[in-house]
C-alpha cells in the first residue's frame, strides 16, 4: 500500500515518539500536584508551551493545550463569541462554508442555541477568502471572524494577513484553523496579524488526540470546558502530559524541517497535478494553482463517483480521499466542493491526493501510472 | 489465490459467509450496497441503516478483510422502486427483491466486485451451486429447508453462476449461528424479515399513498357477471384470495378473485370460484442453463413463502415465457410474483406471473 492521504493524518516521527514515552510510565505525575512527580510533569508541560511559544512567536502564557484541533476551534468560537457579547454586545459571527466542519458546525450551534447570527463569506471560485469579502461583512457588530488558513480539501492558503487588518480596524478578533496548514507554513502569529490560532498535532508526525490554541493576550474568551484551573482557567481537565510533550516536538522538528520538507514535496505535488491535467480527459484542480500548501493535491473528475473512485484506488493499492462523507458511500459533494460552484457531474467527482515525509518520486510515479486508468473503469461503472 | 467481493449486509449471515470463504483460503474484500431510502426515513432502511453498516465495517474489520462501500441509491430507485410502482400500478403484487437480486446484486454490485479485480462474487444467501458432469452450474436449494432462498435467485444466469459463491447454503441456520460466535462475530441481533428494506418497518399502503398517490385510487367492486356489490379503496390494498376487509353484505363469504388495473375494478367471488389452474410467466430465466424444448412436469413455487406444488410447465416463445398448467387449482396465484420450477433441490427455472386463469 502507499499512503496519499498525509492531510488525513500522518505517522507519528520516531524522535516525536520517543520523546513522549518517558511521561507514560516514568515521569508519569500529574502537573497539578505539589510533589516532585508533580513538578517533573509540570516542567514538561511548560517546557512544551515555552517550545510551541517560540515557535508561534507568543508568549507561553498565549497558549492553551486542548485535545485536539477541533476542540481548539470550539474553545475560539465558543468562548469568544460568548465573551464578546457579554463585552459589547456584538452578535455576529463571520466566517466561510468551506470551514472545516469544526468551525461550520460550531457557527451554526452558536446560531441556533445561543441567539447569535452567522454571516457566511464568499469564497472565489479556488475556495479562497478575500479580504475584500471580510470587508464588506464586518461590522462593530461582529463578535468573531474565523478564516481558515489553508483549506483541508483543496489546499487553498487565504491571505490571512490581510484579512487581519481587515478586522483589527474594526476592532474585532480574528480566529484562523491552522490544523492543515502548520505542517508546511510558518504559524508567526505575529507576522499573521491573528487573535486566535488552532493546531492539531497528528497533522504534523505528532500524536493525535493533542492540540493547542493560541489566544492573544486581552482577547476577551471564556472557558467551554470547565472543572479544575488548569490552562490559565481556559480549559480544566489534567494535562495529558506525553501528547503535550509530543505536540511540542513534533512543532518543533515542523518549525526546522519546514523548509527542506516543502522543497522536497512541491515538485512531486507539481508533477502529480500537472500529469493528471494532461492526461485525464475532463479533469480540473480545484483550489489554488499557486497560493497552495506545498504536500497537497486535489481535484475534480467529470462524471465520476468520487468514492468508487476511492474504492477503486484503495484495491490497487492507494490511500487517497475525497471531498465527500465518504464512508458510508455517500456521494453528496462536501460544502467545500459546492461552495467551488462546480455543477453535479463535476463535484461528485473530487478525489485528494496529500504527500508526505513518507513519499517518494516512485510512489508519484507508480500512482500517476494507475489513475489514468481507474479513472476510466470509475467512469465506465 | 483467488479474490471474492462478498455482498455484507451486517447480519449473520453474510458476516459468516465472510469468515467462511476467508477461512477457506480467498482474498475476500467486503462490500456493502447503500440504497435507496425515502427522504428522513434513512435509519430504518432494513438492508443499510448507519448501524448495519456500522456492523459491517467491524465484521470487516474483526476478520481483516479491506470494505468498501457502494452507493446505489440512484440505480436502486430507478430499477427497484419505479419497478414496484409499476407493478402496483398494473394491480399486481410486485416482487422487488427479484428485481433487486438481479439488477443491482447480480448486475450493479457485481460490475463493481468485477471492476476491483474479482474473481467470484458471494452473498449470505442459504443456496448451494454445484457443477454437473457437462460443466454446467446447478443453483440447489440450501442445505436448511427452512431457509432455502433459492426462489429469489432463479434470476441468475450461467455466467453469474459460474462466479457466484454462496458459502452458508451449505449450513443449517444453527450452525451459522454457532459459527459466528466461534469467529467471535458480533453481528446485528435483527430479526430474519421479509418486509421490503425501502418501506422502512412501514406499511407499503402508506408508502404508494406518498410516493404514488394516483395508482391506489377507489374503484368498484363486482362480481364475476358484472353486478357492482360496493366501491374498493384503492387496487393495491387488496391481494388475491383476500377474504376480510371488503366490507360486502353478502350471503356467502366473498373473496378477491382478480385485480383489474384498466378499470380499477375489484372482482370477488365465492369460494368455489376462487383458484386458478393455469398461469402465464414472462421473462423467464433458465437457470439451469438449458432451454426445454418441450412440456416438462415439474414443482412450482408461487410465491416465496408459498408451498411446492405439481405442474405441467409448456415453454413458449423460445422459452421467454411458459404457462404452467397446474395439478390442482391454486387458490394465491398472484400476478407481480415469481413461479420457479424445481426438479428436486434443483432450480430449473422462474418467471414473473403476469396472469393465471
Amino acid at each position: 500500500m502507499i499512503y496519499l492521504d498525509y492531510a488525513a493524518t500522518t505517522p507519528v516521527d520516531s524522535r516525536v515518539f520517543d520523546a513522549m514515552l518517558p511521561y507514560f510510565r516514568e515521569s508519569f505525575g500529574n502537573p497539578s500536584s505539589t510533589h516532585r512527580y508533580g513538578q517533573k510533569a509540570e516542567a514538561a508541560v511548560e517546557a512544551a508551551r515555552e517550545t510551541v511559544a517560540a515557535i508561534l512567536h507568543c508568549r507561553p502564557d498565549e497558549v492553551i493545550f486542548t485535545s485536539c484541533g477541533s476542540e481548539s476551534d470550539n474553545l475560539a468560537l465558543r468562548g469568544v463569541a460568548l465573551a464578546r457579547r457579554e463585552q459589547t454586545g456584538a452578535r455576529r459571527i463571520l466566517t466561510a462554508r468551506a470551514e472545516h466542519h469544526a468551525v461550520s458546525k460550531t457557527a451554526e450551534r452558536l446560531e441556533k442555541e445561543d441567539g447569535f447570527r452567522v454571516e457566511w463569506l464568499e469564497v472565489d471560485e479556488f475556495g479562497m477568502v478575500r479580504p475584500e469579502a471580510v470587508e464588506k461583512a464586518i461590522s462593530k457588530d461582529t463578535a468573531l471572524v474565523s478564516v481558515m488558513y489553508s483549506n483541508n480539501e483543496i489546499g487553498t492558503v487565504n491571505p490571512i494577513h490581510q484579512i487581519a487588518e481587515v478586522c483589527r480596524k474594526q476592532g474585532v478578533p480574528l480566529h484562523t484553523d491552522a490544523v492543515q496548514a502548520a505542517a508546511y507554513l510558518p504559524v508567526d502569529v505575529d507576522m499573521l496579524g491573528v487573535d486566535l490560532l488552532s493546531l492539531g498535532a497528528h497533522k504534523f508526525y505528532g500524536p493525535k488526540g493533542i492540540g493547542a490554541l493560541y489566544i492573544r493576550k486581552g482577547t476577551p474568551i471564556q472557558p467551554v470546558l470547565t472543572g479544575g484551573g488548569q490552562e490559565f482557567g481556559l480549559r480544566a481537565g489534567t494535562h495529558n502530559v506525553p501528547l503535550i510533550v509530543g505536540l511540542a516536538e513534533a512543532l518543533r522538528l515542523a518549525e526546522v524541517e519546514r523548509e527542506e520538507r516543502a522543497a522536497r514535496l512541491r515538485p512531486m505535488r507539481d508533477r502529480i497535478i500537472g500529469a493528471v491535467l494532461e492526461e485525464i480527459p475532463d479533469s480540473r484542480l480545484t483550489g489554488h494553482p499557486e497560493q497552495r500548501v506545498p504536500n497537497h493535491t486535489s481535484f475534480v473528475f467529470k462524471d465520476v463517483d468520487g468514492n468508487l473512485l476511492l474504492n477503486l484506488l484503495d484495491g490497487a493499492g492507494f490511500a487517497c480521499s475525497s471531498g465527500s462523507a465518504c464512508k458510508t458511500g455517500n456521494p453528496e459533494p462536501s460544502e467545500v466542493i459546492t461552495s467551488l460552484g462546480l455543477s453535479r457531474e463535476w463535484a461528485l467527482g473530487s478525489l485528494r491526493v496529500t504527500l508526505g515525509l513518507g513519499t517518494t518520486p516512485g510512489d508519484v510515479e507508480a500512482f500517476l501510472k494507475a489513475l489514468p486508468g481507474l479513472v476510466q473503469k470509475a467512469r465506465s461503472l | 489465490m483467488p479474490k471474492v467481493v462478498i455482498a455484507m449486509s451486517g447480519g449473520v449471515d453474510s458476516s459468516v459467509a465472510a469468515a467462511l470463504l476467508k477461512q477457506q483460503g480467498y482474498d475476500v474484500i467486503g462490500m456493502m450496497l447503500r440504497l435507496w431510502s425515502e427522504p428522513g426515513k434513512e435509519d430504518s432502511n432494513r438492508c443499510c441503516t448507519p448501524d448495519s453498516m456500522a456492523q459491517a465495517r467491524r465484521v470487516a474489520a474483526k476478520l481483516d478483510i479491506p470494505f468498501y462501500a457502494i452507493d446505489a441509491k440512484e440505480v436502486f430507485r430507478k430499477t427497484v422502486v419505479d419497478y414496484f410502482l409499476e407493478g402496483y400500478a398494473r394491480a399486481e403484487t410486485p416482487n422487488p427483491c427479484l428485481v433487486c437480486n438481479r439488477h443491482i446484486r447480480w448486475e450493479f454490485l457485481f460490475s463493481h466486485a468485477k471492476a476491483m479485480g474479482a474473481d467470484f462474487m458471494a452473498t449470505g444467501h442459504y443456496v448451494r451451486v454445484v457443477k454437473d458432469e457437462f460443466g454446467r452450474m446447478k443453483l440447489l436449494k440450501g442445505i436448511d429447508p427452512a431457509k432455502d432462498q433459492s426462489y429469489v435467485l432463479h434470476v441468475l444466469t450461467q455466467e453469474k453462476l459460474t462466479q457466484a459463491l454462496f458459502p452458508v447454503g451449505d449450513y443449517p441456520k444453527t450452525e451459522i449461528r454457532a459459527i459466528a460466535e466461534k469467529f467471535g462475530l458480533a453481528v446485528a441481533k435483527r430479526p430474519d424479515s421479509q418486509d421490503l428494506c425501502f418501506l422502512a418497518g412501514d406499511d407499503y399502503r402508506n408508502f404508494l399513498q406518498r410516493n404514488a398517490p394516483h395508482i391506489n385510487q377507489p374503484g368498484k367492486i363486482v362480481s364475476r357477471e358484472g353486478r357492482v356489490l360496493g366501491e374498493h379503496r384503492g387496487l393495491a390494498n387488496y391481494t388475491i384470495g383476500q377474504r376480510k376487509g371488503l366490507n360486502l353484505a353478502s350471503s356467502v363469504p366473498l373473496y378477491v378473485l382478480q385485480k383489474n388495473a384498466t378499470e380499477n375494478v375489484l372482482v370477488v367471488g365465492a369460494a368455489e370460484e376462487l383458484g386458478t389452474l393455469e398461469l402465464l410467466a414472462v421473462n423467464v430465466n433458465w437457470t439451469g442453463g438449458e432451454i426445454p424444448t418441450g412440456p416438462f412436469h415439474a414443482m412450482v413455487k408461487s410465491r416465496y413463502t408459498a408451498r411446492e406444488t405439481p405442474g405441467l410447465v409448456t415453454p413458449l416463445d423460445n422459452g421467454t415465457k411458459v404457462t404452467v398448467r397446474f395439478d390442482l387449482p391454486q387458490r394465491d396465484i398472484t400476478p407481480g410474483q415469481a413461479a420457479v420450477f424445481y426438479d428436486g433441490d434443483q432450480v430449473l427455472g422462474g418467471g414473473i406471473i403476469r396472469y393465471s386463469s
